[in-house]
């Protein structure tokens, strides 16, 4: 316990201390703020429309705006193809390459402890982001009566998608010693993950259901309603234990190879 | 300290280590010697648990590297050839990062990464980030390192390499200063290295240990003992290189009689002294007076060095780079 938190120091030291983890904070707070800003817009112009044409509907922020905002495809995407691998591709490809690697294998330290504690400043890191993107929401709360429990469950969702991907992130990672060879493979297999859904929109057969199954946007869906589906929690979670799992595999087979 | 036994580790395609099979010694600083190539880095990894071995046991403070790598682990440190650093990190707080892998806290660490800095020379810069420090200062980062636990068993792979020669004499003081307190490991190619800073030598070659001894012994080869070449022809035709070996044996104070090559009716020889026995008078007089011709004789130098290339099957001496002879002068 105490090994993995001297790990995970240690790398969020080198987050915070290299510009990696301030340049993904800007520009993902940026992006985000602007979809936000986008969503905001959008909602004033309908509720307006709706009192002009006399009508008045209930407008729901949780349905009309905070949903559009979690949901949205950008985001989904910069998280799958450029966060989660920018953040994990140096994790082990840095230490194979500059021999780091040897100092923790030869410490009396376990290799699954080095892991979680990669593993964990990723995530940690990851958090930090989403809670830049969270204080967005903070105005909505000050100006309206948004339920929060629904927010809560997207959040669950965005942090439960990224401990899984990071989980495979951190595997590719420690398969090779280069950091783009990392960065692009890592960024493929999500890619595959993200679309392997798409025969489902056509065929009903087992095998579209199963690929839409591994699919790993599929999952995030309910969590956007609010609907804390256990399921999808599942998914992610066996995501989570197979990423590591494959780590730790590969670590001990860095032993053997050599 | 160390017991290595029948250690053989093979990869996909070359056998790099071959049932070598050595003890060290408490307290003792040996040299592992060898050629580019040779498999004392492997063996090193292999002590260090970071790889396993393929057949063959090695055992640490008593404890098997495959059986309780964490007991070996708690025990060894370990300075691998380029030294395991995070540039983006000031000295203190790696070597404080250093020391809670090895199951360090608190306040005695917090003294021991004083006492290490001040002990390898970096306490002067060590608010400065590694990423900017000069070969020689990351050298005595990565040897503060392998001691910060004070580990019984040290294991250096090459730790001068790559440095100045007065890098190089600054840190082998600092080795031989460790010796005491610690059972030292290192490993290295350059020769007057291990007749500096070791008393024992083990050379391995192509994954083979060619050669245990101490350096005093070693020495002794080289220095008590005298090496002369030797070229007789017989006066009237050919004379039988057997007859002339078995009369150079009878000489006193040889040790033993070589016979390298016959060109025409001349036959080459290599004759070895017994240790602090001067030969070379007495082979030309018993030479001269069976009536042959001394066409050549000449002291061949035999220096650690040719023992060295004798073992390992090298081409030729002069290997050692400039620098080393820069630091032999300094050190004289």
């Amino acid at each position: 316990m105490r090994n993995i938190w001297v790990i995970c120091q240690k790398e969020l030291h080198s987050y915070f201390v290299s510009p990696i983890a301030y340049v993904l904070l800007t520009m993902f707070s940026l992006i985000f703020g602007y979809v936000f800003w986008n969503e905001v817009r959008i909602f004033n112009l309908e509720s307006l429309q709706a009192q002009m044409s006399g009508q008045a509907p209930p407008m729901n922020v949780n349905e009309m705006l905070i949903r559009p905002v979690l949901s949205n495809g950008l985001i989904g995407f910069i998280i799958v193809v450029l966060i989660v691998p920018l953040i994990t591709m140096r994790l082990f490809a840095e230490e194979k390459r500059t021999g780091t690697i040897e100092l923790l294998a030869t410490s009396p330290i376990r290799d699954i402890e080095i892991i979680l504690g990669k593993w964990l400043a990723a995530l940690a890191l990851y958090a930090s982001l989403l809670f830049f993107t969270a204080l967005n929401f903070g105005f909505l709360f000050k100006y309206g009566n948004p339920d929060w429990r629904p927010l809560a469950v997207g959040y669950l969702g965005l942090l439960l998608e990224g401990g899984a991907l990071l989980a495979v992130g951190t595997f590719i990672s420690a398969l090779t010693r280069n950091q783009i060879i990392a960065a692009v493979g890592t960024i493929g297999v999500f890619l595959l993950l993200w679309i392997l859904e798409w025969p489902s929109g056509y065929e009903t057969a087992t095998w579209a259901q199963v690929m839409a199954y591994c699919s790993v946007n599929k999952h995030y869906e309910s969590f956007t309603k609010g609907v804390l589906d256990s399921k999808d929690a599942i998914y992610y979670i066996s995501l989570i234990f197979l990423g590591l799992f494959l780590t730790s595999r590969s670590m001990e087979s860095l032993r053997w190879r050599s | 300290m160390i017991t290595v036994q029948g250690l053989t580790k093979r990869y996909a395609h070359t056998l790099a280590v071959d049932h070598i099979s050595f003890e060290v010694q408490k307290g003792q600083i040996v040299g592992f010697l060898g050629p580019n190539g040779a498999g004392k880095t492997t063996t090193m990894r292999i002590l260090t648990c970071f790889l396993p071995p393929s057949e063959g046991t090695a055992t640490v403070a008593g404890f098997d590297v495959l059986d309780q790598p964490m007991e070996v682990k708690k025990r060894i440190g370990y300075l691998p050839e380029t030294p395991p650093l995070y540039p983006e990190m000031e000295i203190g707080e790696y070597l404080t990062f250093v020391g809670k892998l090895k199951g360090m806290s608190g306040a005695s660490l917090a003294s021991r990464v004083e006492e290490v800095e001040e002990r390898c020379a970096i306490a002067d810069v060590r608010n400065k980030l590694i990423g900017k420090l000069s070969k020689g200062y990351r050298q005595r980062v990565g040897l503060a390192q392998a001691i910060i636990h004070n580990p019984e068993v040290l294991i250096l792979d090459e730790p001068t390499a790559g440095l100045d020669p007065k890098q190089i004499i600054e840190t082998r003081d600092l080795i031989r200063s460790l010796a005491p307190d610690h059972t030292i490991l290192l490993s290295t190619h350059i020769l007057p290295e291990v007749e500096q800073t070791c008393e024992q030598v083990l050379i391995i070659n192509k994954g083979k240990l060619v050669a245990t001894d101490s350096v005093h012994n070693l020495q002794n080869r080289a220095r008590g003992a005298e090496s002369v070449l030797l070229e007789v022809e017989g006066r009237n035709g050919a004379v039988d290189a057997q007859t002339i070996q078995h009369r150079l044996e009878t000489v006193s104070g040889v040790s033993r009689v070589l016979f390298k090559e016959t060109r025409s009716n001349r036959s080459v020889f290599e004759v070895e002294s017994l240790k602090d026995r001067f030969i070379r008078g007495d082979l030309a007089r018993a030479i001269v007076e069976s009536g042959w011709n001394l066409n050549e004789l000449r002291p061949s130098a035999v220096s650690l060095e040719e023992i060295f290339l004798q073992l390992t099957g090298g081409e030729k001496a002069d290997e050692p780079a400039p620098a080393e002879a820069v630091v032999q002068g300094e050190n004289q």
